[in-house]
């Protein structure tokens, strides 16, 4: 095995040290050497969008990012995005909407919307489902995700105005 | 005690779309999912898996995977044995169904590629997954049965000698004189159906953490389940345990559609390995093992043929099946159940009584098939509606009219089947002129004419349907599986006026809990903020089936109906000593004990806890409290409760590149009472992806070897949102009055129809180039070729 290596970071604004292999993901680091667990695993092949974290900003896949990739970097997680409710609205639009069923893929479909409604805010309904196509939710059909993102977008434009 | 029903209760959640009380940890990434868990001295199981379909194992060296950094152990299927004893996956109600016993791990071969041959264990995962490549087999290659076509010729090797040959179970149905009606008939339409094996792609892998405490011979399994209690019996009978020795405990589960409702060897295998070691070992599937060891669905070829006359009316229908279920018969389910209920209900929405089906389910080296969602439905439905679309084509009547035309009359019920399926109340007739008029069907089709002289070739598609839900004893429990028909609901109040609930019924995201609480509210009278649902631990839930055939609301939902029904009675007597008064004079009205007459509040819930368990000195001595009940609950009067319904799509096909554009999708659905429409609908909409995913995407594509070629995310497609169109969802609600509530299941319905409509739809686009799909899914290339561009 290749020799484990000293990373540190920042972890949804904790400063985190820790000695891990080459091999680890980002994914499997933060679940299993954080312990947080809002990041899920799916496809380990960087397709179903579940383990969907922001690396200094921009969203990554975390299965298919190296833990050692993210040393020096800001890391921020659905819990990091929870606590600072930076998402409230997103958050509480997916609990009216019921656009969660079994919650799986849920952390990263949020942290993907919430890419969009920072950039886009204005987005179409047909916009905002290209822009959730990486992010695979196998029990709603997705019409209940894109209601409540679209509903967020409306009242986060409305507030602007 | 007020008289009313539960549908007439002051301040009823039923009906009202309130949010899931379990939603929020999700959004928050607070889920409690089974790999989340961890234990102390936790370790981490891995298996070596047969590169081959078909394969003797001639010898296995442990050595080096033993010596390896981390290892605890390794094991191979002989000592595995020792610890876990084999199952047969038949039952006695499928008469003839047959199957080779199966082991946790196999002792002489392996019979599928993806099977676990030898268990590694160690303190990491990454370390068990290294020991694994370690692990040296000697295999001898055995002749591959890919192609169920041929599973049955003589030249085709038999895969278990023991059993004499590769078929595991055949059914045959007939109603008398079927042939000379197809001989007299004016019109005789034939097809063949092929459906694509595909499998549940659950987004979070099957999951399994086990632990074994010696000292108390307690054996305690968190495991991403449907049906808890079917598992806790399961476990103890091959671990030799006793049912009270075994606790399952199922968390959040991240998808189920039934994959999550069978019984897998890895997972015995991962019991089997705490027992052995004495301590906590984890499985969490990657998603190559999912792929190949979730169970796969829906691999039929189906020729059939329908009878008509020509003013329309559906005389006869008749079709020959072969399903391939892989190389066992799945436990305790069987793998029989699929091809049994195409054989039941297929034509069965229509007044059609000369019927013949004849199956036959053979056994094959590739994973083993069993229930996933809406089983059989998918293909029942679009086998009789793509047979209904081809004899209005051929009579040249409306694909509408002729459905108006032979469809159950509504004021017709109760009536049964020609295989005697019986339909206590169904609404076809106002179900379908209720998405006609969603849909505007006339102006659609003006509007697909105008299209297409313009060159766009748009289709509508139309599926009516039936859906088994709410299945008595009859389904599983008279065939000797261990699954509970029955279902219990546990409540009481506390000492501070809140309500919990425990329930046998399971949450895998479908808003479970949400519906047991708004019965549960609504019987006792009290707000939903008060109440507590408990789920998923056969250590405190009352003995039940679990969530599988549609079942949770209407089984458990009335279970928990019943029991809150008996609680505000007991809480009544408690506060009718406390007023002074009549039981008979109070009532629960939001959390207060209320005068009926009047509505005038008299005392808090709080209160009445408050006295009953701190101060029961002040009720009289003869008298005791009782504020914990628990009801159970079993259709009695229907075997099965049917629901209906119909689905439409609309599609347009590029003939040049052979895509599908989803333009819109109607459902008209019926399933009695609906408790939560937002749920419901939700239910309906993710079942309808779900079944569009196997009429265009999903397939499990195998080699002529037997080697899965796609298992994996990237290769294997499922629906994305840029796909998927809106669907639009209304419902009639015929009750059943086999429970007060008077609700049927919901969640299958949307899987059931949509591959029927998505098919007809796609060949009424297809029409005017003369051609024709019937082998699902719908590929780009596959209708290029129907088109013979390719």
């Amino acid at each position: 095995m290749d020799k484990a290596v000293q990373i540190s970071m920042s972890v949804n604004s904790e400063a985190v040290n820790r000695t891990v292999e080459p091999r680890q993901s980002l994914a499997d680091f933060i679940r299993n050497e954080l312990e947080l667990t809002g990041t899920h695993v799916g496809c380990e092949h960087g397709v179903c969008g579940a383990c969907t974290v922001r690396l200094d900003g921009q969203i990554v896949r975390g299965c298919l990012t190296l833990a050692v990739q993210a040393d020096g970097c800001t890391v921020e997680t659905i819990e990091g995005l929870t606590e600072s409710g930076e998402i409230a609205d997103l958050q509480n639009a997916f609990v009216t909407r019921n656009a969660a069923q079994c919650g799986f893929c849920t952390p990263g479909m949020l942290l993907t919307a919430a890419e969009l409604l920072v950039a886009d805010p204005g987005a179409s309904r047909e916009e905002i489902r290209k822009h959730i196509s990486g992010n695979y939710c196998r029990c709603t059909g997705y019409q209940a995700v894109v209601d409540a993102i679209e509903s967020t977008a409306r009242s986060r434009l409305g507030e602007a105005s | 005690m007020s008289g009313l029903t539960i549908h007439d209760r002051p301040n009823s959640y039923i009906g009202r779309s309130v949010s899931r009380p379990n939603i929020r940890r999700l959004v928050e990434g607070k889920g409690r999912f089974t790999d989340d868990m961890s234990l102390p001295r936790m370790l981490f199981a891995a298996f070596l898996r047969s590169p081959y379909a078909h394969a003797e194992i001639v010898t296995i060296d442990t050595s080096a995977a033993e010596a390896a950094p981390g290892v605890v152990r390794v094991v191979t299927g002989k000592e595995m044995a020792d610890v876990c004893s084999p199952w047969v996956g038949v039952l006695t109600h499928l008469e003839g169904l047959k199957s080779q016993p199966q082991y946790a791990l196999p002792i002489e071969k392996a019979t599928w590629q993806g099977e676990a041959v030898v268990a590694v264990v160690a303190e990491t995962r990454a370390q068990a997954e290294d020991a694994v490549e370690l692990v040296e087999v000697e295999w001898n290659e055995l002749p591959v049965v890919a192609d169920m076509e041929m599973a049955l010729d003589e030249a085709t090797h038999v895969i278990h000698s023991d059993l004499g040959d590769n078929l595991a179970w055949q059914r045959e149905f007939a109603t008398d004189g079927i042939d000379a009606v197809f001989e007299a008939a004016d019109q005789v339409v034939e097809e063949t159906f092929h459906f694509g094996r595909h499998t549940g792609v659950t987004l979070e892998a099957r999951s399994i953490l086990s632990d074994y405490d010696s000292s108390e011979e307690q054996l305690t399994v968190y495991l991403a389940t449907q049906t808890p209690h079917m598992m806790q019996t399961l476990f103890a009978k091959h671990m030799g345990l006793e049912d009270h020795r075994v606790r399952v405990i199922s968390g959040d589960v991240g998808g189920a559609f039934g994959i999550k409702v069978h019984s897998y060897a890895d997972e015995y295998a991962t019991v089997a390995l705490s027992i052995m070691l004495k301590r906590p070992v984890k499985f969490i599937a990657d998603r190559l093992e999912s792929f190949t060891n979730d169970i796969h669905a829906r691999d039929h070829r189906i020729t059939a043929r329908m009878a008509v006359s020509q003013d329309g009316e559906i005389q006869a229908i008749d079709y020959d099946d072969v399903t391939g279920v892989g190389p066992y018969s799945v436990y305790p389910r069987t793998s029989g159940i699929e091809a049994n209920q195409v054989v039941n209900m297929t034509g069965a929405q229509y007044a059609c009584p000369n019927y013949r089906a004849r199956t036959n389910v053979v056994f094959q080296n590739k994973t083993p098939m069993c229930q996933y969602r809406a089983v059989g439905h998918p293909i029942l439905t679009a086998l009789t509606e793509g047979l209904v679309d081809k004899a209005a084509d051929a009579i040249g009547m409306d694909p509408v009219d002729i459905r108006r035309k032979n469809l159950l009359p509504d004021d017709g019920y109760p009536c049964k089947s020609p295989t005697g399926m019986l339909f206590e109340q169904l609404s076809h007739q106002e179900s379908l002129e209720k998405i006609v008029q969603m849909m505007d069907y006339e102006t659609l089709r003006k509007e697909q004419a105008v299209l297409r002289d313009q060159g766009v070739y748009r289709g509508i598609g139309i599926a009516t349907f039936i859906e088994v839900t709410n299945p008595s004893a009859m389904f599983y429990g008279i065939g000797g599986a261990p699954i509970s028909a029955q279902d219990g609901a546990t409540i009481r109040l506390d000492a501070k006026g809140n309500i919990i609930v425990q329930t046998g019924v399971t949450e895998q995201g479908q808003g479970t809990e949400a519906v047991i609480a708004q019965v549960a509210a609504t019987a006792l009278g009290v707000t939903m903020d008060k109440i507590k649902v408990l789920t998923g631990d056969t250590d405190i839930t009352p003995y039940g089936g679990g969530t599988w055939a549609s079942r949770a609301a209407g089984v458990g939902g009335e279970a928990a109906a019943q029991a809150g029904h008996a609680l505000r009675q007991r809480i009544l007597e408690v506060a009718a000593i406390m007023l002074q008064a009549d039981a008979a004079t109070l009532d629960i009205q939001e959390n207060v004990i209320v005068d009926v007459a009047d509505g005038r509040e008299r005392i808090s819930l709080a209160e009445v806890g408050r006295v009953a368990y701190y101060r029961p000195d002040t009720l009289p001595k003869d008298f005791q409290s009782e504020l914990m009940v628990t009801r159970h609950y079993v259709p009695k009067d229907y075997p099965f409760a049917f629901t209906n319904g119909v689905q439409a799509s609309y599609l347009e096909v590029d003939p040049a590149t052979g895509i599908v554009t989803l333009l819109n999708h109607w459902v008209v659905e019926d399933c009695g009472t609906v408790i939560n429409p937002q749920l419901v609908d939700e239910q309906i909409r993710g079942g309808v992806v779900q079944g569009i995913g196997g009429a265009l995407y999903e397939e499990c594509l195998y080699s002529p070897e037997g080697q899965l070629l796609n298992g994996n995310m990237a290769d294997y497609l499922v629906p994305m949102a840029g796909e998927m169109p809106d669907i639009q969802v209304a419902h009639v609600e015929s009750r059943t009055a086999d429970s007060e509530l008077g609700a049927k299941g919901a969640g299958e319905a949307g899987t059931a129809g949509a591959p029927g409509a998505i098919m007809n739809a796609i060949n009424d686009a297809l029409k005017p180039l003369n051609a024709r799909v019937t082998r699902q899914p719908f590929t780009p290339e596959r209708i290029l070729q129907a088109l013979k561009t390719v």
